[in-house]
């Protein structure tokens, strides 16, 4: 644990004279979050990636969290790594719905899918961003599924219609209700 | 008659194909629409998630237990490697602990897993590009691999064996045996393959310069596992973030010079002639003693103790039906999967369900690098890059 702190002291004395960061968070699995906001994001993983004693430069990936009835409806989280220095950093960021997220596309080309699936199941805007299409989800498809109050069933259904010889969609029937089972007792 | 001078220049439009879905050197369910100049290959645009199956929505409506199978359908050719993610990131959330006995099977299994995956790569590289004969031999292989997993769990790919806090269930008698017995053929099966392959002109043909990534590309695309040391980066997590017993393990991690994809094939050998020096170490080191935790909350009873204790019967219904709760965490956890960095963002909340769970999925961003990996080689060329990336769809679709 004193490793880990004298970790984080360190990365604390680094980062926070220039870099602006809102918060730290320290777990007990020895992983770092940074949290920062989407004005200063770029500015934060530019110095993650530049500096010497940091050299972040490689992006694992890019995280969606639909935080329900929170002051901050999203959380997006970039997973950073140094192959120098042998150690992973996650940068936070808490939006909410209407807000744009810058894209990290300029720092790191890898972003570009990463981004896209966030779009496609979040539905979360990135600003200059290249390609913002759907990426996993069908063609023509409407919602964010990842999105809490999107429910698990969806919406609607697909078959094949001998008759006419194409698929269609159609609302969903569900033979039976779908049945969550969440219990009042977790032990 | 009027001419304007724009009409009379000669335009040549790029011819696009559309490659896949059902192409079999598409690897599963790739689309791509290539823009062609005349055979080479000016963009390749790759529209994946045709085998989108919503796996992280489905998590989030399941117990860790339940969730823990779904793992194994992702990448459906390296199965435990996944599941095992699955359960460190678990475990690093909920501190459990795993006896030394479950970590070596692991261990064992982990490396059997690299050694199917592999099989499988090269082999269907292989056909990609033309040579039928390393597939079916590797697929020989597979068939024994796989009888060692349904062994141990019942099932030949499926397995569900690795689970939090340890393993599902010991070993069989005698299985260490018939091990050793299969890596001490297996080596002259890969010289086999080797002698078919590495110096096969061919097969040089086809591989040799074809998708180079420099380590600066490497870096910036994000690869992980093979890919990278393809480009002579040295970074394999078993090595510099090891888990499990990997630390006390003696092996070395292959890396490539040129980054193109034959380097990449030779790497994906050396790699499973060191995971049967892994193997080989992990057999001796193997000791008596429990295969998962002790703690009945968090791991289901024996079934001796099922059957003579009324609190173990308890317990057995409680961790079926309930599962087990973490307390509010998150953690990123990545382990060194055949196919590269597999990693798992389990954000956890005080109950029974992960509240999110992110899969980094190797192949997702591998395969973003396919346009410019591709561009400038001829068609014939994709096939070779979407071999050497070892593309399964069930990860990168999810």
């Amino acid at each position: 644990m004193s490793e880990n702190n004298n970790k984080l002291n360190s990365l604390i004395d680094l980062l926070g004279k220039y870099a602006p960061i809102i918060a730290f968070q320290l777990y007990k699995n020895n992983e770092i979050s940074l949290i920062s906001n989407s004005k200063t994001l770029c500015t934060l993983i530019n110095i993650l990636k530049k500096h010497i004693g940091l050299q972040y430069n490689l992006l694992s990936c890019i995280s969606g969290v639909d935080l329900l009835n929170k002051n901050y409806r999203f959380l997006i989280s970039y997973e950073l790594l140094s192959i120098t220095y042998s150690s992973r950093l996650r940068v936070k960021l808490f939006i909410n719905e209407y807000s744009y997220i810058p894209s990290l596309f300029l720092f790191f080309i890898n972003s570009n899918w990463w981004e896209r699936e966030i779009w496609d199941l979040y539905g979360l805007f990135f600003e200059n961003h290249p390609d913002l299409r759907r990426i996993l989800t069908d063609y023509g498809f409407e919602g964010h599924p990842m999105r809490k109050d999107f429910p698990l069933t969806g919406f609607v259904e697909l078959r094949y219609d001998n008759n006419i010889k194409s698929i269609i969609s159609e609302p969903l029937s569900l033979s039976q209700e779908f049945r969550y089972f969440n219990y009042e007792t977790p032990w | 008659m009027l001419f304007k001078k724009k009409s009379l220049i000669k335009s040549l439009k790029n011819f696009t194909l559309n490659f896949g879905p059902q192409h079999p050197a598409a690897h599963g369910v790739l689309r791509l629409i290539l823009e062609l100049e005349g055979e080479t290959v000016k963009k390749a645009d790759s529209h994946i998630g045709l085998l989108h199956r919503g796996t992280e929505k489905l998590i989030e409506y399941k117990t860790f237990t339940q969730a823990l199978p779904y793992f194994d359908r992702l990448d459906y050719v390296s199965m435990m490697a996944q599941e095992h993610t699955f359960s460190l990131a678990i475990e690093k959330i909920g501190n459990f602990e795993v006896p030394l006995r479950a970590k070596h099977i692991r261990v064992l299994f982990l490396e059997i897993t690299r050694i199917l995956n592999h099989l499988l790569a090269v082999g269907c590289h292989a056909m990609d590009v033309g040579a039928m004969t390393p597939f079916l031999w590797a697929f020989e292989e597979r068939e024994k691999l796989m009888e060692f997993y349904e062994r141990v769990s019942g099932a030949r790919m499926h397995a569900a064996y690795i689970r939090p806090g340890g393993v599902s269930m010991d070993i069989p008698l005698g299985f260490l045996d018939d091990v050793y017995l299969f890596i001490k053929q297996f080596v002259s099966r890969l010289d086999e393959m080797e002698e078919m392959l590495t110096s096969n002109r061919i097969w040089k043909e086809r591989l040799v310069n074809v998708g180079i990534v420099d380590q600066k590309k490497a870096i910036a695309w994000g690869f992980s596992g093979v890919m990278l040391r393809g480009s002579g980066i040295p970074w394999d997590l078993r090595k510099n973030r090891f888990y499990e017993i990997y630390n006390e393990l003696n092996f070395s991690v292959p890396v490539g010079i040129a980054g193109d994809c034959y380097d990449r094939y030779l790497i994906r050998i050396e790699e499973m002639r060191q995971s049967i020096l892994i193997i080989n170490q992990v057999i001796n080191l193997f000791t008596e003693g429990p295969i998962k935790a002790f703690n009945s909350k968090v791991s289901p009873p024996s079934r001796f103790d099922l059957k003579s204790s009324m609190e173990s019967a308890i317990h057995h219904f409680k961790f079926y039906t309930e599962s087990f709760t973490l307390p509010t965490s998150e953690t990123y956890t990545a382990t060194e999967a055949p196919k590269g960095e597999f990693g798992i963002y389990l954000l956890t909340n005080n109950t029974e369900k992960p509240y999110r769970c992110k899969i980094k999925a190797p192949g997702f961003g591998h395969l973003q690098a396919l346009n410019e990996m591709c561009y400038g080689h001829l068609i014939a060329d994709v096939v070779t890059i979407i071999g050497t990336q070892d593309i399964v769809f069930g990860e990168i679709d999810r």
